[in-house]
């Protein structure tokens, strides 16, 4: 008898761990705000993945990135989590399928003629999710906040420094900064100097405006809680399960609700490509942003495979403080041996444009529509002729010669810095045999991301992968990393010449010469081999043939609000 | 065997401070930090951030900090899920895991024992084979593969099963089976042999003589001794399936615990590297505990001192 007591123990023991587990769920719904969510999704989930909306009318599956790391407007870096926060909140201006700049929850806004006061004028009756008023004094709370030191926001000063005041509230006089709000439908902005982008700045999605009442009643922990994360957009939330899912409700209270098609958006927060690519196939998720690679060439030519420009270089940055690369004929002869086309068309499969200048597609130029690259085009011609990949090269054999190293002799062995992840390690390898083709030696050093940014930022390397996307739609904000000082100049490239340029860019209040000194300045970059571009980047991603009118912007945002299922 | 039991504790609670310990330091020599991205933050941004989280103070004393709120219970905020508390993380993303793990332990012993006791009485019989067989290749073949084509044969090709979450019964047979499968196999193969050593012995031999049923002898008098090696495996097996395959998880894009141990490695999310490293140090060390003291019941001769 007492054995057999003791030989039930072992099954106890599983048996208890695994109810333990159970209870531990259950426990979760009375506990706090946070783990609430975990509690009711486990129970009320499914909803989600098999297309039954409890609550009736249209949903859409989408798949755009694993967890975001936050979905608080200001605190927000990412890409993804800038797609859920377009959808939940809208700014004073948003910008529309064109990618022009419309209104948003303003109605209109003037600009004083010397560039310097931004009126905007706020539309009637505006509303929070809630229920209560949205006014003018949220958008000075919220600008406030990004600016405030104890926010900590990523991007306070990229978008910020613009605004009067800007240095003082980030050293905590928070009210220094220069917005106000002379009445509850009028938001005033000064600006240090002029800004001629900066309508497009004040379409960022960090711009948007936060409820003060539940920021200061939750905390940072206000944006995981359906009941405390307030938005003024079209949807509001209705579900956060990290790890799983992020579901969107319409939000009634939005001034253009009547325009809103999708009833619910279900944010599947996928990592895995593989499931990502199998839950679409399933039909479980009508658009999926993580295709897996070594899908892409069975999915050429499918009408559901999009691949469309994002605005953003990929490009190899050279330590230029560092013989030999600090000698532009070296650079200019390691940039040019890169065939562009096959690195952009076969080893990355297509999923790049090869890049033939630094600012690539998507990115305006002065005239409402107009691409800044076809300009450059027009008025200098391409950098690189990515169609004759043979006279590159002999232009690049014959450099290398005028710098001292005919057919590679004498040049040191050196070492070029990548992560592993996406195509870098095969295009680091692909430039290991470019560059043998010069008589060089190069050795791929391949490191953990966190490692090869900090080494990258520290100038401990020869040459090493980067890449930027833009923040927004001005070639500024990517040419403007070759500038001296720069925080992201990692190569610590330094010209006067070109640094006056950005700089002249920067402060005119003509929207043309603010162009002509980019395109300058972009000119002076290529000629001395500043850095070598490589490729254009595009998102690519899988969208079922019934699903309509949706966009996607050279921001890499998805616009779902206004697509319906057919 | 109070003694005993409080004994262990102690050690435990000695061995998860050293764990905290290394793990804190180790951390904070791997280059790179929570902050720092592919787009350079203003040296303002990063120093406000540095200040919010207590990073901007000398090592020592963040390690100071850190070990007087552990006392207090309190393990900080995670830095890269804004928001979320890391107290927050491990309790709402444990119970899943530990629900997934346990079932899939469950599921291993109820299979695991019966067939490789089954495969010790056959031993050289084709059904022992066929088991040596099943066993080996569920040993070698690693669960992502198992997953994927399980995914690929029931989700995208009959649509039998979900393939994304723990939403339904259903969406936990995958990811059962292929956690599971390892465990099922390795204890089949462990049961096998020591059951052969147990059933050469002389009381088997005995039981048998005085007519006690083939069924009865392997069940009732063999698999008491036999099951030994098997419990000392479910300690850590327990430990490692309740909190968290990080494969499995991401597969099956399930809400779970281990998948928080390794991503906030690479993310450098200091606080959450602690909490999750602190949590499985104690679980790993408490199912010990409960395993030896399993131990002294199944087997009166051993004694716990």
């Amino acid at each position: 008898m007492k054995k057999s007591i003791a030989l039930l123990l072992t099954t106890a023991l599983l048996a208890s761990t695994v109810l333990s587990g159970c209870g531990g769920g259950g426990a979760a719904s009375t506990g706090d705000a946070g783990s609430a969510e975990t509690g009711a999704a486990a129970d009320a989930g499914g909803a989600g993945a098999s297309g039954t909306a409890a609550a009736g009318g249209t949903q859409l599956d989408v798949q755009v990135g694993p967890s975001p790391e936050t979905i608080d407007p200001a605190l927000n870096s990412a890409v993804d989590g800038a797609n859920m926060i377009l959808h939940a909140f809208e700014g004073l201006l948003k910008f529309d399928k064109d990618n022009n700049v419309v209104p948003g929850v303003a109605e209109s806004y003037d600009v004083s003629d010397d560039g310097i006061t931004w009126t905007f004028h706020l539309r009637d009756g505006l509303k929070w999710s809630d229920g209560s008023d949205l006014t003018a004094e949220d958008f000075v709370y919220s600008w406030k906040r990004v600016a405030n030191p104890e926010t900590a926001a990523p991007y306070g000063y990229d978008l910020l420094n613009y605004v009067k005041g800007y240095d003082e509230a980030e050293a905590g006089n928070v009210d220094a900064l220069a917005v106000s709000a002379p009445d509850a439908k009028t938001f005033v902005v000064e600006l240090n100097s002029p800004c001629v982008y900066f309508d497009k700045i004040c379409a960022f999605a960090v711009m948007v405006p936060v409820q003060k009442a539940t920021i200061e009643a939750n905390g940072e922990a206000w944006t995981t809680n359906p009941d405390t994360y307030i938005t003024d957009g079209p949807y509001l939330m209705t579900e956060y399960t990290d790890g799983a899912q992020i579901v969107f409700q319409k939000n009634p209270n939005y001034w253009d609700a009547g325009s809103i098609t999708f009833d619910t958006i279900v944010w599947h927060l996928i990592e895995d490509a593989n499931a990502a690519y199998a839950a679409y196939q399933n039909g479980d998720i009508s658009m999926i942003k993580d295709v897996p690679t070594e899908e892409i060439p069975s999915l050429e030519g499918n009408s559901e495979f999009y691949v469309e420009p994002i605005m953003g270089t990929y490009y190899v940055t050279f330590n230029t403080q560092k013989e030999p690369f600090d000698n532009p004929k070296v650079r200019e002869a390691l940039s040019l041996a890169i065939d562009r086309d096959y690195v952009a068309n076969t080893i990355m499969q297509g999923t790049f444009l090869p890049a033939k200048n630094f600012v690539g597609p998507g990115v305006s130029d002065e005239a409402p529509g107009s691409s800044f690259e076809e300009e450059t085009t027009k008025k200098y011609g391409d950098h690189f002729d990515t169609t004759n990949y043979d006279a590159d090269l002999q232009k690049a054999k014959d450099l290398l010669a005028e710098a001292g190293y005919p057919n590679g002799e004498g040049f040191p062995e050196f070492a070029y810095l990548t992560n592993d992840a996406g195509y870098h390690k095969p295009v680091a390898e692909y430039l290991q045999s470019a560059w043998s083709e010069l008589g060089l030696t190069m050795t791929v050093n391949i490191q953990e991301w966190k490692t090869v940014t900090a080494d990258r930022r520290n100038g401990n390397f020869d040459v090493a992968r980067n890449g930027w996307v833009y923040d927004w739609d001005d070639p500024s904000n990517m040419i403007n990393l070759l500038e001296t000082g720069n925080g992201n100049n990692d190569g610590k490239y330094s010209s006067p010449e070109f640094d006056k340029a950005v700089d002249d860019a920067r402060k005119t209040t003509d929207l043309k010469e603010h162009y002509t000194k980019l395109h300058e300045a972009e000119q002076i970059i290529l000629k001395d081999a500043a850095m070598a571009p490589v490729a254009y980047y595009n998102d690519f991603w899988l969208q079922k043939d019934n699903l309509k009118g949706t966009w996607h912007s050279p921001y890499g945002y998805w616009y779902f609000m206004y697509g319906s299922l057919e | 065997m109070l003694k005993y039991i409080v004994k262990r504790i102690l050690m435990g609670v000695l061995t998860a401070f050293i764990v905290a310990t290394l793990t804190f330091f180790i951390m904070n020599l791997v280059p790179g930090g929570p902050f720092l991205s592919e787009k350079a933050v203003t040296p303002q941004a990063q120093a406000a951030m540095e200040a919010k989280y207590g990073l901007d103070k000398p090592l020592f004393m963040q390690y100071l900090t850190y070990m007087g709120d552990l006392l207090h219970g309190n393990m900080g905020l995670s830095i890269k899920k804004r928001g979320f508390t890391v107290t927050d993380i491990i309790g709402n993303k444990f119970p899943v895991s530990a629900r997934l793990g346990g079932l899939a332990v469950l599921v291993a012993v109820m299979i695991g024992v019966p067939l490789g006791s089954v495969a010790a009485y056959r031993r050289g019989k084709t059904l022992d084979n066929i088991i040596i067989v099943f066993s080996t290749a569920g040993i070698a073949i690693p669960s992502f593969l198992t997953s994927t084509l399980m995914m690929y044969f029931l989700s995208v090709k009959l649509k039998l099963l979900p393939s994304l979450g723990l939403d339904s019964p259903q969406s936990y047979i995958m990811p059962v089976i292929a956690l599971s499968l390892y465990p099922t196999c390795y204890i089949a193969r462990l049961m096998r042999s020591s059951m052969l050593d147990v059933i050469g012995q002389d009381y088997m031999r005995t039981a048998r003589a005085k007519g006690v049923g083939t069924f009865k002898a392997i069940f009732k008098h063999a698999l008491r001794n036999a099951i030994l090696p098997v419990v000392t495996y479910l300690g850590p097996l327990l430990a490692a399936l309740m909190t968290g395959s990080f494969i499995i998880e991401k597969i099956f894009t399930i809400p779970g615990l281990g998948h928080e141990f390794v991503s906030a490695i690479p993310s450098r999310d200091y606080p959450l590297i602690m909490g999750t490293t602190i949590f499985l140090a104690c679980f790993i060390i408490m199912m010990n505990v409960i395993v030896d003291i399993a131990y002294a019941f199944i087997d009166p001769r051993i004694k716990l001192k």
